[in-house]
């Protein structure tokens, strides 16, 4: 990335921040709606945020430093979070929700860095589409850009690690991610908004049923769609795999050698 | 040619989980499950206000469902380029070595 970009793309963070400083009611963006979050847990979920962005921008930086032909590949992961947000697809219970598509990036260049596309993916559908919130930001961050890649990241990792193939690891980590940021947004609901008899664990469960229920074919479309995506590019894309094989192995230094190995 | 068949099959798996709701709930609205959770949550507290409106909503259902076609669009339009360019340079690097 040329040091232009990158002082465009910091621009960027810098504007949203200002932006978060001028409205400060209104910190946050997604799966919640706008002004659904009372005051104190909406700030709670955006202070919780801050720290995985900056640890995401900071890997974006380090990934795109170290191979810049990664550069690309980087955008497509996150172009198919952005269309798979935009899809909202029946289920079986009768209403419609949307697939996150944070799993594909998440696999491939680590669950921080999908923090951020998340969160920029959510920005988008707040300020465009009224969909989810500005002030509901950090809870659906906390959601979709973290709970969800963290979660797609490790299953992906620990069935790697158990030797399952890995058309499974993809399908069983993007699944899986999708359907734990939904119960994800569920508890963040119960939390906010405990039932008069049962408390939080009984809205809890009531939250659950309708976006967690919903969720699951929706979840096994997201792992389908990512193993095709992955299939194409285990194909075409055979370097620049690599290159990210060594990454997500963790330590940045064993990444030359692999590299160069 | 093994390639397209694979993910031909999965597409065609996608497809069936995303239009067999339409004729396994044919009465259904098909409402977005986030505007279930606003009912549920007046439900369980009638008091709670939104204490923010959004600045900008949606004039009407045709403007909302075009700006989610043109995320779409602006999504898959790059996902696409990348795969095609992918494919270009993976056959270009291919017909050296040949």
């Amino acid at each position: 990335m040329r040091p232009g970009k990158i002082k465009n793309i910091c621009l960027l963070f810098v504007y949203i921040t200002c932006l978060f400083m001028v409205f400060p009611n209104s910190v946050l963006a997604m799966h919640i709606m706008e002004g659904f979050l009372p005051f104190n847990w909406a700030a709670f979920w955006m202070v919780v945020m801050i720290p995985f962005v900056i640890l995401g921008l900071r890997s974006i930086k380090k990934t795109v430093a170290l191979h810049p032909s990664l550069k690309m590949l980087l955008g497509m992961a996150g172009a198919f979070a952005f269309v798979l947000s935009a899809m909202k697809i029946p289920s079986v219970t009768g209403s419609c929700s949307h697939p996150t598509g944070v799993g594909l990036g998440a696999i491939l260049f680590g669950p921080t860095a999908m923090t951020v596309l998340g969160m920029i993916v959510l920005i988008f559908q707040a300020i465009l589409l009224a969909h989810g919130g500005l002030t509901t930001l950090g809870a659906n961050t906390f959601s979709m850009g973290i709970v969800g890649p963290f979660t797609s990241y490790g299953v992906y990792k620990g069935l790697q690690k158990l030797g399952a193939p890995r058309w499974l690891s993809v399908f069983a980590g993007a699944m899986l991610g999708n359907l734990l940021t939904y119960v994800t947004t569920s508890v963040q609901l119960g939390l906010a908004f405990p039932a008069a008899d049962g408390g939080m664990t009984a809205s809890i469960l009531k939250f659950m049923s309708i976006f967690a229920v919903t969720q699951v074919p929706l979840a096994v479309s997201e792992g389908v769609l990512t193993v095709l995506i992955i299939n194409i590019l285990s194909v075409y894309s055979q370097k620049e795999l690599q290159l990210l094989a060594a990454f997500t192995n963790g330590k940045i230094t064993a990444v030359n050698q692999e590299a160069k190995a | 040619m093994k390639l397209v068949i694979k993910n031909g099959l999965l597409l065609v798996v996608v497809i069936i989980l995303a239009f067999s709701p339409l004729f396994l709930a044919r009465e259904a609205e098909f409402a977005g499950a986030d505007a279930q959770a606003e009912e549920a949550i007046s439900t369980l507290n009638s008091n709670y206000e939104p204490w923010f409106a959004p600045f900008w909503e949606p004039p009407s259902g045709e403007v909302e469902s075009f700006l989610f076609a043109l995320q779409a669009v602006i999504g898959s339009g790059f996902v696409f380029y990348y795969l095609g360019y992918a494919k270009g340079k993976y056959n270009a690097e291919k017909s050296k070595k040949a």
